[in-house]
């Protein structure tokens, strides 16, 4: 039985939809007077960041304190790991110290996988972002997002996002929250629209379920959400496109393209952004914007996770992924 | 809602203890009685504890709206995140939590629930209710009681005392989400 | 040395035919051989090849001695039915001198277990700058004559227009690992659906066809002989039939890897898959099959590169490429290339010792079996089939990809000039 969440793709609907129904019963404790569930009482988490994610970190650790998990914060920097300790040797360190669950952020894709599925500990495995390979719970948060803001809270319960379209721009070929985002939101019925400059889409994309556009105009106007993707300025050194400036001017998304946009269509980032390249003050501050929404949602989301994964005897998600022998 | 009784699924010999005009003649009763106990009313807040303890308490509301010719508040307490026996199952889908407006702080809390048996049940929602605010004071009601506790807690009012042995079940099912009203008493399915 | 008659042995598959060795030479072959004065293995059906030769072989000593030695190296080899092996120049230090080259060669010879031929750097530290001395390591006690920077690729075209040219004073040829640097930049696995997916950096076949590409036109332009390393891909089948086609002097090998596995395992995220070339898609294993039976790909070599357990007991991106080859090199050629009928015995000792021996000149090996012949002989059970079971390697390393997967093929006896090596599965 799998114990843990490695990628967004081995989620079934049900599974989701689940997830999103138990967030949205978790985002009302956010609501109450003690925002505190008892129910991870006496389970000890550890956070193992190899890769620096300030909010990534916070909001696991507010999710995990919030249903009373005992939680360690791990980070790489200063650590054993940058004296050359081998991922395995810190897993197993911190499994002798008595975790139930690993939350994982590593900067090689697969790290997470190959920790749940090595035989090198017996903990349940998170991941929090591997590489350029997953970042499920930000997809699940991003999901979560959607359903509320496109069907409603209430509405929303039970329901997936079919026949909702969404565009996702930017650098895919290095995004984890693209490919997530794409396993996730087909999963759940979307329409996925990936815009980016060919530079920025990996070979190989063909088979993923989604459509693929290097025009971001023509894409907008029958989008029901827009998420902007970061684009860090680097790429421009490695020849991906030539100018910020023509990054921009292509990929970006300013006030005059939002209101080519349906009316009641988000533009959503997954954050932090880099405003006046991928993203522009005037749209980032607008109330069409979710970015600070998405945050709040993630701690749901994580809420939702934990609780399904580690709440009981065995977890409530039912995974497909075939374990390696 | 005790864990026994959640099966959805009446034993095939299950016979009928209570039949729908019996429910609608214990419920008016335990209203009048809420009524007579609290003098008045007049700041009982009904919480169910899902899944059929909400509609009871819907119903309880209504009545007692019939009798006192006030608004009710009424709402919802779910239990599951504050169970003891959460790490013998696997995690359940969660329910809803509604509380009404004003709060809870300086009321009376009903709490309604269909069944009452070891009173793990009651335990857990008396945790819930303390992250939830601070009532006056908390009663409990009960449409069957059917003895067997395992904890100190006894229900303030109960539709009907139900002696049973624990080779059997007892079953609320209600119109809300069963299709019917009736209470059914059944022997354990062997498994 | 005394007699051995190996009796009732398909002679390259053929009719069962009983070889009589006397001291480091075969005899006789023939039917009915007189067993007198000689020791008797009874061959019984299995199938007799000469000595199987590694074009491609890390040996990792000196510098590496935790993941390989040359004594357990050739112990491997021997194990898994060579007589000759040729070492890669990528040691610490590396093989670019005299003095490297005839260490690594005295060691195998004092080991007889396997005639170790160490292969020459092409430039010095394999920095792709300078040309190394590669006449001063052909003249020494080693003789080289392939030169490679394994590992890494030639990748500046003037100094692999000089190699080519120097080489051809000696005979020598230029074993080109080739990898167009640029494009492989942070590439983990082929590049393709599996690395879109699994978020992996990736390897463009187009990084090793372009430089196939300007490599044989090189040879032609310059008139030398060109050997390609471990090709992997469908497109570099096709630039190497072209070149052939045109008359261009260039060989080709393919590891038994990419014979039978698919970059469809890298899903697993376990190192043990890792290898450069990496493992690509099926299209091109079934091209790869298919060049190696029509001779456009000349040989077998396994690129044998064990690493030390810890080297791949870790996550992907960390983990050290390549995977060990010399005792389960056979089983896959049977498995892939036998038993599904594109090559029969003859054809296997063709590309796993006649024509590696004649690539690499190789004296004394990849010899008919016949009489007068160096009596260097690999003796073959095709009926067994196994599990491989990796803590039985002969190896230091334990790399293998093949753990637990069943294949057919038992080498039970090796030969090196009359000397057994390898007796009933173990090594003497």
């Amino acid at each position: 039985m799998q114990r843990h969440l490695i990628s967004a793709a081995d989620l079934t609907r049900d599974d989701a939809v689940l997830i999103l129904d138990t967030a949205e019963e978790m985002a009302r404790v956010a609501d109450r007077p003690i925002k505190k569930l008892p129910t991870l009482r006496g389970r000890t988490i550890v956070n193992l960041f190899f890769e620096d994610s300030t909010r990534t970190r916070i909001s696991f650790e507010a999710a995990e304190k919030r249903l009373s998990a005992d939680v360690i914060n791990f980070s790489a920097k200063g650590s054993s790991v940058s004296k050359g300790e081998s991922l395995k040797d810190t897993a197993q360190t911190l499994e002798a110290m008595g975790v139930d669950a690993v939350v994982i952020r590593h900067g090689a894709s697969g790290a997470p996988y190959r920790l749940a599925n090595s035989g090198w500990i017996d903990a349940a495995v998170i991941n929090a972002g591997d590489g350029t390979h997953q970042h499920p719970t930000q997809a699940l948060l991003d999901a979560f997002t959607m359903r509320r803001r496109l069907v409603g809270r209430d509405a929303g319960l039970g329901q997936d996002l079919s026949g909702r379209r969404i565009t996702i721009v930017g650098d895919v070929l290095h995004s984890r929250v693209a490919r997530s985002n794409v396993d996730l939101l087909h999963t759940l019925g979307a329409e996925v629209t990936l815009v980016a400059p060919p530079t920025l889409v990996p070979v190989g994309v063909e088979t993923w379920p989604c459509e693929v556009s290097y025009d971001l105009d023509s894409t907008l106007t029958k989008s029901d959400a827009v998420m902007m993707l970061r684009v860090q300025r680097e790429r421009m050194n490695a020849a991906f496109f030539p100018t910020e400036r023509e990054y921009s001017r292509r990929y970006g998304l300013d006030g005059d393209r939002m209101a080519r946009m349906p009316e009641h269509a988000i533009v959503m980032h997954p954050g932090p952004m880099v405003r006046g390249m991928e993203i522009t003050a005037e749209v980032a501050d607008s109330e069409r914007c979710t970015v600070v929404e998405q945050v709040a949602n993630g701690v749901s989301i994580r809420m939702a996770v934990l609780y399904l994964l580690l709440g009981g005897a065995e977890p409530a998600v039912t995974h497909a992924r075939i374990e390696e022998k | 809602m005790d864990t026994q009784d959640t099966s959805g699924i009446p034993a095939s010999d299950a016979r009928p203890v209570l039949e729908g005009p019996d429910i609608a003649r214990v419920l008016t009763r335990i209203a009048h009685e809420i009524v007579e106990r609290a003098k008045g009313a007049d700041d009982v807040v009904l919480l169910g504890i899902p899944t059929r303890g909400v509609f009871l308490a819907q119903r309880l509301a209504a009545k007692l709206e019939e009798i006192t010719d006030r608004k009710i508040p009424c709402g919802s307490l779910d239990i599951t995140m504050y169970r003891d026996d959460l790490r013998m199952h696997p995690p359940r889908a969660l329910a809803r939590t509604e509380i009404p407006g004003d709060g809870i702080d300086g009321k009376l809390v009903v709490l309604v629930d269909d069944v009452l048996f070891s009173g793990r049940t009651v335990r857990a929602a008396l945790d819930a209710l303390n992250d939830v605010g601070r009532p006056r004071a908390v009663q409990l009601a009960v449409l069957v009681d059917r003895g067997h506790r395992e904890l100190p807690i006894r229900a303030d009012y109960v539709g009907k005392n139900l002696p049973t042995s624990l080779r059997e079940t007892v079953k609320v099912q209600l119109a809300e989400e069963d299709g019917r009203d009736t209470v059914l008493l059944g022997a354990k399915q062997t498994q | 040395m005394s007699k051995i008659l190996i009796r009732g042995a398909k002679v390259l598959g053929g009719e069962a035919q009983d070889v009589l060795i006397d001291g480091a030479v075969i005899e006789a072959v023939g039917s009915g051989l007189s067993a007198e004065g000689a020791e008797v293995v009874e061959a019984d059906g299995k199938v007799l090849l000469p000595g199987l030769v590694d074009l491609h072989t890390h040996l990792r000593e000196p510098g590496r001695e935790d993941s390989e030695t040359v004594l357990t190296g050739t112990r491997a080899a021997a194990s898994g039915g060579y007589t000759a092996v040729f070492a890669m120049a990528n040691t610490f230090p590396v093989a670019d001198t005299a003095g490297v080259v005839e260490q690594v060669y005295r060691l195998g010879q004092e080991h007889g277990y396997c005639d170790v031929q160490p292969i020459g750097a092409v430039t010095v530290g394999l920095e792709g700058r300078k040309l190394a001395e590669l006449g001063a390591m052909h003249e020494s006690a080693a003789g080289v004559t392939v030169f490679s920077d394994d590992g890494k690729c030639v990748d500046d075209a003037v100094i692999m227009r000089r190699a080519l040219e120097y080489v051809k004073a000696f005979g020598g040829v230029v074993a080109q690992h080739a990898q167009e640097p640029r494009l492989t930049e942070g590439a983990q696995m082929n590049e393709g659906i599996v690395s879109a997916e699994l978020g992996l950096g990736g390897w463009p076949a187009v990084a090793e066809e372009s430089i196939i590409a300007r490599d044989v036109l090189l040879a032609e332009h310059v008139g030398s002989r060109v050997h390609i390393c471990h090709l992997s891909t469908a497109g570099s089948v096709e630039i190497v039939r072209w070149a052939k086609s045109r008359g261009i002097d260039v060989t080709a090998e393919v590891t038994p890897h990419h014979l039978l596995l698919t970059d469809e395992l890298v899903r697993t995220y376990n190192p043990v898959y890792k290898v450069n070339p990496p493992l690509r898609t099926e299209r091109d294993v079934l091209a790869l099959r298919e060049a190696l039976a029509d001779g456009t790909i000349d040989i077998v070599a396994t690129d044998h590169a064990p690493h030390p357990h810890e080297d791949k007991d870790c996550e992907w991106a960390a983990a050290a490429m390549g995977m060990v080859g010399l005792e389960t090199a056979l089983s896959v050629v049977q498995e892939t290339m036998v038993e599904t009928g594109l090559l029969d015995w003859a054809g296997v000792a063709e590309r796993m010792s006649f024509e590696p021996a004649r690539i690499g000149r190789a004296k004394g090996h990849g010899r008919p079996v016949s009489a007068g012949e160096p009596a260097n002989l690999t003796l073959v059970d095709t009926a067994y089939r196994g599990s491989v079971d990796p803590a039985g390697f002969a190896s230091r390393s334990r790399n293998t990809p093949y753990e637990g997967r069943e294949l057919p093929g038992r080498v039970t006896h090796t030969w090196l000039r009359g000397k057994a090596t390898l007796v009933d599965g173990k090594l003497t």
